[in-house]
């Protein structure tokens, strides 16, 4: 087959479409960083979860160790039934505490674990038991207008 | 009774509109149906690829450098405001890879590559070349149409996605060359942020159906046109109003589904 | 006498190529074409003369099986045209050429890929023997030396030889012309009605020249059809036709400016529309 300069430019055009998308998946996504298959699943119930959304990151002194996958509400005990997908590498133990905490004053709301000192380590549909809420701004400013009114009473 | 009137040439728009609609569909099947040469004789599409896809490289990646860096300058104005300068690679990236990226990229090659494709399809068919190939026992479908329609559909894409990776970079330049916000979070940030399904195959995803849409109309205006010169410059026209339109109706469709409960 | 009597007899007896046979078209309710009947014996040159808008177009495209008659049936090569289906069609117009009025030679392609074209969609033939007969074919028409050029970069009448060197590409039975003449210098008309004339002779083929110039087709055709307003007003070999005493064609050989074709469109009463009466 021939070649033509026609040939190199579409060459260049189609290699050039194609490594602006792998710079996108790589750089741009998180595709490099976060492995989807070496995970596994832990659940973990709260009164409140705030704002929190699926897909949401869950940290662990501040290392991105996993995502939240799905959030329901369990009718049973009115409680939010979170689902969490760990990342492999990371074991917890299963008295691992779980709290909704929120990214500077305003930005999104992600989980934090803190490890607990059980040689257990936490399994695939395992629950963990000891969670905090999420922080809800009207009960923080409530909680605080009442201490202020009960100061003030005394 | 200027009333009646009104709602007759109403009526007589809307009848031609939804018959030009189902014309175009109808285009839209014969293209399919008669693409077979377009991929076994792969040098037809090729040489459609250089016109369509490689000439408007210049316009896409300049117009891409520029959107990326006012995207930069415009989200640390906005962001600092709320003190999180360092959300801006998240800002700049979303907007480009979800909308800017495909919209812009598409609008660009509606005006680019789409009028040039109605001008020379209706030109050929002024000139007779299209009959001409039907007496010579070929289809011009096959032969003129199907290669332009997906040299448009693979262009499409790796334009937007070129148009983002470049607006992404005007955006880094902005903003942490220029303005100094820092480099570690500005891409650290980006990445949490920035889903590869949920967020680039998406946009991908419009730019595909953006490339399908503009073709489909490119060709259909000027295998319709009439054979004048009005008719042809008319049609030119109505390609790029028509794709404009279509483009921005079908993006907002699209976002309502994507990326609703995000 | 004696002579006309033989011409006519061969006329009739020389197996037909095409058979035009009552052919009725009309177009949005406006009759076009009348009960036409022609036939084109094998080998010859026929002329359709009229003038612009007679249907002389609307023929040659019932030929091509580009439109399909109300009425009637034109006749190629023994198949009913309108008959074919969508293979049969593009069959028979692999056996046909056209050469439309201004050539309509594929602007996006050089002189070469133009006349290669049908070549390389219908054959398999090698890319070495393709060259060689793209080489005869433009050597035929005299533009051997224009292979490499841009149909943009040609004058009118070359680019007319250059579309009739794709017409005859494939050797076709039937050639079809479509106002070979319109447009071209006094040189460039007589180099095309030549050429004509040779092409056919030396294919052997069949010529139907669809054109208004009476002067440069009576040179050279074998038998000429008049047309007006959807019927064959007058027929007869080109000797015929110059020697007619018929009104019509009187007019349209000699091109007089009034006769049974009028000068002025029918309009209002010239007087009162000036506001001259009352």
């Amino acid at each position: 087959m021939e070649r033509t300069t026609m040939d190199l430019w579409v060459g260049i055009f189609v290699v050039g479409g194609i490594a602006a998308l792998v710079m996108l998946a790589m750089k741009v996504g998180n595709l490099g960083s976060y492995n989807v298959s070496e995970t596994y699943q832990v659940q973990a119930y709260f009164t409140n979860i705030g704002g929190l959304k699926p897909k949401a990151s869950i940290k662990s002194a501040g290392v991105l160790v996993g995502r939240v996958v799905d959030i329901s509400l369990d009718t049973e005990n009115y409680q939010a039934k979170v689902s969490m997908s760990l990342d492999k590498r990371y074991q917890f133990s299963t008295d691992t505490s779980a709290k909704i905490l929120t990214s500077g004053l305003l930005g999104e709301q992600y989980i934090g674990l803190e490890a607990g000192a059980e040689e257990v380590m936490l399994k695939q549909g395992d629950q963990i038991k000891m969670t905090q809420s999420a922080m809800v701004m009207e009960d923080l400013i409530g909680k605080f207008i009442y201490n202020k009114a009960a100061e003030s009473a005394q | 009774m200027p009333a009646a009137k009104v709602i007759k040439t109403i009526g007589h728009r809307v009848i031609n509109t939804v018959w030009r609609i189902g014309l175009a569909t109808r285009f839209f099947a014969l293209i399919l149906m008669y693409s077979g040469a377009s991929f076994s004789r792969f040098r037809l599409t090729m040489k459609e690829l250089f016109s369509t896809g490689v000439m408007s490289l210049i316009i896409i990646v300049v117009a891409g450098l520029f959107v990326g860096m006012v995207l930069g300058l415009q989200g640390y104005e906005t962001l600092k405001r709320y003190g999180s300068e360092s959300a801006l690679g998240v800002m700049v990236a979303l907007g480009l890879v979800r909308e800017l990226g495909p919209v812009v990229a598409a609008l660009l090659f509606a005006s680019r590559a789409g009028s040039a494709m109605t001008a020379e399809i209706g030109l050929m068919k002024a000139t007779e070349q299209i009959t001409a190939m039907e007496m010579m026992a070929v289809n011009p479908i096959a032969r003129i149409v199907a290669p332009r329609f997906w040299a448009g559909v693979i262009s499409m894409p790796l334009l937007a996605a070129m148009f983002s990776a470049v607006g992404i970079f005007g955006g880094y330049f902005v903003g942490v060359v220029q303005i100094g916000v820092d480099e570690g979070s500005f891409w650290s940030q980006m990445q949490a942020a920035v889903d590869f399904r949920e967020d680039i195959l998406n946009g991908v995803l419009k730019s595909f159906v953006f490339g399908v849409v503009v073709t489909v109309i490119a060709l259909f205006e000027g295998y319709d046109a009439p054979p004048t010169a009005e008719g042809v410059s008319g049609a030119t026209t109505r390609t790029v109003v028509t794709s404009s339109l279509a483009i921005l109706m079908l993006d907002f469709v699209m976002t309502a589904i994507m990326f609703r409960g995000n | 006498m004696r002579h006309l009597l033989i011409l006519s007899l061969t006329q009739l007896t020389a197996p037909a190529l095409v058979e035009i046979r009552d052919l009725n078209f009309s177009y949005d309710a406006r009759p076009i074409l009348q009960g036409i009947n022609m036939t084109f014996p094998k080998g010859k040159l026929i002329a359709i003369m009229g003038l612009s808008g007679c249907g002389k177009t609307t023929l040659l495209r019932h030929i091509g099986g580009a439109l399909k008659p109300n009425k009637g049936y034109v006749k190629v090569d023994g198949q009913v045209i309108h008959e074919l289906d969508q293979a049969g069609l593009y069959a028979m117009r692999r056996k046909m050429g056209m050469l439309f009025q201004f050539g309509a030679l594929f602007t996006d392609m050089s002189v070469y890929d133009n006349v290669a074209f049908q070549m390389r969609e219908h054959t398999d033939l090698p890319e070495e023997l393709i060259h060689d007969l793209v080489l005869m074919k433009l050597h035929a028409v005299g533009l051997r030396g224009t292979h490499h050029l841009m149909p943009s970069e040609l004058s009118g009448g070359m680019a007319r030889r250059v579309a009739l060197a794709r017409t005859v590409a494939l050797d076709p039975m039937l050639i079809m012309y479509d106002e070979p003449f319109a447009g071209l210098d006094p040189i460039s008309l007589t180099v095309v009605g030549d050429l004509i004339r040779r092409l056919n002779d030396a294919l052997g083929a069949t010529s139907v020249v669809v054109t208004h110039d009476v002067q440069e087709s009576l040179k050279i055709v074998d038998y000429v059809y008049f047309m007006a307003g959807g019927v064959i007003v007058a027929e007869g070999t080109a000797d015929e036709i110059r020697a007619s005493k018929e009104d019509f064609v009187r007019q349209f050989v000699h091109g007089e400016i009034d006769g049974p074709v009028p000068f002025h469109y029918p309009g209002g009463n010239y007087r009162q529309e000036l506001n001259l009466e009352g």
